[in-house]
């Protein structure tokens, strides 16, 4: 439960008299490719600097430009940041959305709108706020080919007049969004805000309710999207090689990993780089270089989306089976197929965790945030390495391409751990070495990197059967001993990934089991559970799997539990049930939402409620 | 007098290493094929040319080519991936640590089928690597389907006739970018070792495809890979020889017979002319000597293509000297003030 948290939140949507402060969303309804996104980066950060909890989530097409885009501000100062379903101001200054966004809003909520899409016209139950954006624009942006940029300032101006945003922290939020180097594009945007403002003042008397004030709860804090959170937690991680092919949702987290790598890990003496990054020609040729630079020694990564993983089934069996560490980002966007690649789901759970053919399994980890975004890269490669197998790392659409408030990370304080590999002195001292014996009864063999240089060093990788030396074996117990080790190895990981976040509430019979971006959502709708309907939950917030004892466990303790995940199949429960008691698989109820927007509050609360019959 | 006769002294090569440790595992491919003839001269050239077995890396894909990794320089680490993704493997294992000698072996089916879009990329890459292509034009494994390198006109053993052009893996890397190109024969013992030697010493992509007779199932009449259709249409373009850096030989060069290439590191190839003049640094030249003798039904064989001068993909990353593999964490996680200035940019 965020920290801010310090009492009930009012549930009714208000009346005009009644003031609602800081606690509201903003919607900002353009056209992809218009520029928007600086003037919205504006607004929200002005509410941070004010010390108000926000998030930013863009809603956007699959397209370069001209279809419609929606960003969503919210700011709450209990620290909810989830979704929320209902828009208390639209700024409308999409022509072709505009009717049916204003029509979609609850009575009571703001409208600010381009003058000439008379969306007063529309209905009479919102608070209107017309403005006349090009008029505006014109005398203060002589140059044409910018005022389509520009003239987005405009309704921070106005947006900011109206809810009460101090000017000082939008001047601030701007300045910082085009740097020292852009200060003239600076001065003509402020200039922008200043018009919006002083038009704000003269025409427009406040209706609405919505109204924020200076708060301290951002103190520390950063925003962050949970690509880039990815990206720095490779980086920190010692990262040398990455291979990957651009597909949405997942290409800025390589995109910002190239930018830090640039920065930082140049050799100062010789200019060369302490890593190597890979456009490759596809994702099968990504994951193959991973395999091959894994296996060689690299800390080796790739990130992809839902149809990169299902191309690199091959591989990861390959990397499961010869046991090579390899980490793969899974930036999960709607399937199947093409599906919805511009929005987020939880869908490539089931898939990964067996992915490839035969008896394969791999360790997923599932952040929910942008730190663990940055703590779960580290964990990653230390897990694969110290169990030489491939690693995904769980993330969607929502955390990596979304603005998200975060404590500030933490530089790691554990050394880089590189698992169980045997070095030229390790051979002199021991002769010899046997590539897939279990030495130490953990299922965990030692490995060589090629070019160690003893005569002993080598062994033979294959993705066909072979003995613990390596040997090529089409023997049915060499076979078998073989996997019953993957297996162990397997196992052995249950307590050495993350352990997953527990809240036991002393009075609830109801446990509610959720993971990744789906924890904002399931927090706030514990709390609506509790206040408005008073029912009381415990809590299972899931960091990994293999599953871990803590879940067993949780199972037991409560009759109903519901396993919140934004899919249509509830993947997540499935797997669960697999391994769950035979008591306890009656206990399981499914809630999932797969819309493909962020998950919301509400939408958990209502169906818990439908599903206890309250 | 003694009556115990004097040990011969074993023969080692200039890194005190005997031949024995270049080779290995038995062969369980068939006996009299080309693949096998293909692993003798890599145990042959790797012990000539006195490089350590543990210093090279062995990567394959799929099919019978791809087994044999194992029947040589079992010293050497070696990886059997998946089918037609050797490239890929292998890119990353160069990068990863950019001393190592990589040797792929694939076949026909792995490079020209289902890998022919990795082999592609790996030749616009220039990996440093040797790309071996024991083309035989079928399928072996799965008992004698045709392969895209089959040539039109050529039949099964089942009178089935291909009736589709083939693909030519030394058109594609003289095309694409690989900087060293050669077609030979397995059962040209001398020319394939003086390739193979040259490749071990260029520091850029050798690709190397060799007609290697499939005795089980591409070796009867109507075939254009048997040894006989072999035998009686290989058309070398040049006699072919290797003088090692380490060899302090002067070759002496008759006037207008003879081209001399120096390699990166200082070793020498000599081509010595057979009929016409061949130019191996000519792209179109190269192109157009294919083009002739697939006319003329004749398999060119020799040094095609060779330019020592574009930068090798390690070269081109702009990658430290050392292995990236390696690399201590002083030098792989930034400080925490890199941190600290990147958490501020955050705020």
């Amino acid at each position: 439960m965020p920290e801010t948290q310090v009492r009930p939140e009012v549930y009714s949507a208000g009346s005009s008299n009644q003031r609602i402060v800081n606690d509201l969303s903003i919607q900002v309804a353009t056209i992809n490719g218009s520029g928007s996104q600086t003037a919205n980066t504006v607004l929200m950060r002005s509410l941070f600097q004010m010390g108000i909890p926000v998030s930013g989530k863009n809603l956007f097409p699959s397209n370069i430009a001209g279809l419609p885009t929606w960003f969503t501000i919210r700011a709450n100062k209990y620290g909810w940041t989830a979704r929320k379903r209902e828009i208390d101001v639209l700024i409308a200054v999409n022509a072709e959305t505009a009717r049916e966004d204003a029509l979609a809003l609850e009575p009571g909520a703001a409208v600010i709108y381009d003058e000439p899409l008379n969306l007063n016209a529309v209905r009479s139950d919102l608070h209107f706020y017309p403005v006349p954006f090009d008029k505006l624009v014109t005398p203060i942006c002589p140059e044409a080919r910018l005022r389509k940029l520009v003239r987005n300032m405009i309704y921070d101006g106005v947006a900011a007049h109206l809810l009460g945003i101090d000017f000082e922290e939008v001047h601030k939020a701007l300045n910082k969004q085009f740097g020292a180097r852009k200060a003239k594009a600076a001065e003509l945007n402020w200039n922008a805000v200043l018009v919006g403002k002083e038009y704000a003042e003269k025409n427009l008397p406040k209706t609405d309710p919505y109204i924020v004030e200076r708060m301290n709860a951002t103190t520390g804090k950063i925003i962050v999207d949970g690509n880039t959170a990815c990206a720095l937690g490779c980086v920190f991680a010692g990262v040398t090689a990455i291979f990957w092919y651009p597909i949405t949702p997942s290409t800025s987290m390589i995109e910002a990993a190239m930018g830090y790598l640039k920065r930082y890990r140049i050799d100062k003496e010789t200019g060369k780089s302490t890593f190597a990054v890979v456009q490759a020609e596809d994702e099968l040729a990504a994951i193959g270089m991973v395999i091959g630079a894994g296996w060689a020694g690299a800390r080796a990564m790739t990130a992809t989306s839902g149809p990169g993983i299902s191309l690199m089934a091959e591989f990861t069996g390959l990397g499961y089976y010869a046991e090579v560490p390899a980490v793969i980002f899974d930036v999960q966007r709607v399937g199947p197929s093409t599906g919805l690649p511009t929005r987020t789901m939880q869908g490539d759970l089931l898939s990964t965790a067996v992915l490839s053919h035969g008896d394969t399994q791999h360790p997923m980890l599932l952040p929910s945030s942008p730190e663990e975004c940055f703590t779960m890269a580290g964990t990653a490669f230390d897990l694969a390495e110290q169990f030489q197998t491939p690693v995904f790392v769980m993330t969607d659409l929502d955390l990596g391409m979304n603005n998200w408030m975060s404590d500030t990370f933490e530089y790691p304080k554990e050394p880089i751990r590189r698992g169980k590999v045997l070095s030229a002195e390790d051979l002199k001292r021991l002769g010899g070495f046997e590539r897939y014996r279990d030495v130490d009864g953990d299922g965990v063999g030692y490995r060589t990197l090629p070019g160690t240089d003893h005569p002993a060093a080598a062994y033979f990788t294959r993705g066909s059967g072979h003995n613990p030396k390596g040997q090529y074996s089409e023997r049915p117990d060499d076979y078998i001993r073989n996997v019953d080790r993957l297996a162990l190895k397997f196992k052995t990981m249950r307590s050495r990934v993350p352990a997953p976040e527990i809240i036991h509430n002393g009075s609830a019979s109801v446990g509610l089991i959720c993971y990744g971006t789906s924890r904002c959502a399931v927090e706030e709708s514990r709390d609506q559970l509790s206040r408005k309907y008073g029912l009381e939950t415990s809590y299972l917030r899931l960091k990994a799997y293999p599953f871990g004892p803590e879940l067993r466990e949780f199972l037991s303790r409560y009759s109903r539990v519901y396993v919140i995940e934004q899919n249509r199949d509830g993947q997540m429960l499935a797997l669960m049930k697999l391994e769950a008691d035979a008591a306890d698989i009656d206990k399981f109820r499914s809630v999932c939402y797969y819309g493909g927007l962020p998950l919301d509050a509400h939408t958990v609360t209502e169906e818990i409620v439908r599903q206890e019959g309250l | 007098m003694s009556t115990v006769a004097a040990q011969p002294p074993k023969k080692v090569n200039r890194i005190g290493l005997e031949v024995l440790q270049y080779k290995g595992a038995k062969s369980t491919l068939c006996a009299g094929c080309g693949h096998n003839a293909i692993s003798e001269r890599l145990i042959e050239c790797f012990f000539e040319m006195g490089v350590q077995p543990w210093q090279v890396a062995k990567l394959s894909g799929i099919g019978c080519s791809s087994k044999s990794p194992a029947y040589f320089l079992s010293q050497a680490h070696g990886f059997n991936a998946v089918h037609g993704r050797a490239p890929a493997v292998g890119t990353g294992a160069v990068l990863a640590n950019r001393h190592i000698i990589g040797i792929t072996v694939s076949g026909d089916g792995d490079t020209a089928s289902i890998g022919l879009g990795q082999f592609c990329h790996m030749l616009r890459r220039n990996i440093p690597m040797i790309y071996i292509i024991e083309n035989n034009g079928v399928y072996g494994l799965t008992k004698g389907q045709f392969s895209a390198t089959a040539d039109l006109g050529a039949t099964l053993k089942t009178g089935v006739v291909n009736d589709l052009p083939p693909m030519d893996c030394c058109l594609l890397g003289i095309e694409l970018g690989a900087t060293f190109v050669a077609r030979s024969f397995s059962g040209d013992k001398r020319q394939l070792s003086a390739i193979l030697k040259a490749a071990i010493a260029h520091k850029g992509l050798s690709v190397i495809d060799v007609i290697s007779p499939c005795v089980t199932f591409n070796d009867h009449e109507g075939s254009t890979k048997s040894y006989t259709y072999m035998k009686e249409h290989d058309e070398p373009l040049h006699a072919v020889d290797f003088v090692p850096a380490f060899e302090d030989i002067s070759v002496e060069i008759e006037e207008g017979t003879v081209r001399e290439i120096t390699l990166h590191d200082g070793s020498k190839l000599i081509l010595k002319k057979l009929g016409k003049d061949y130019d191996p640094t000519s792209k179109l030249g190269a192109i157009q000597a294919i083009h002739d003798a697939g006319e003329s039904g004749h398999v060119v064989t020799g040094l095609l293509y060779l330019d020592t001068k574009p930068p090798n993909f390690a070269d081109l990353l702009h990658l430290v000297d050392e292995p990236l593999a390696t690399l201590p964490e002083s030098r792989t996680r930034p400080s925490r003030e890199a941190f600290d200035e990147i958490m501020d940019e955050l705020r």
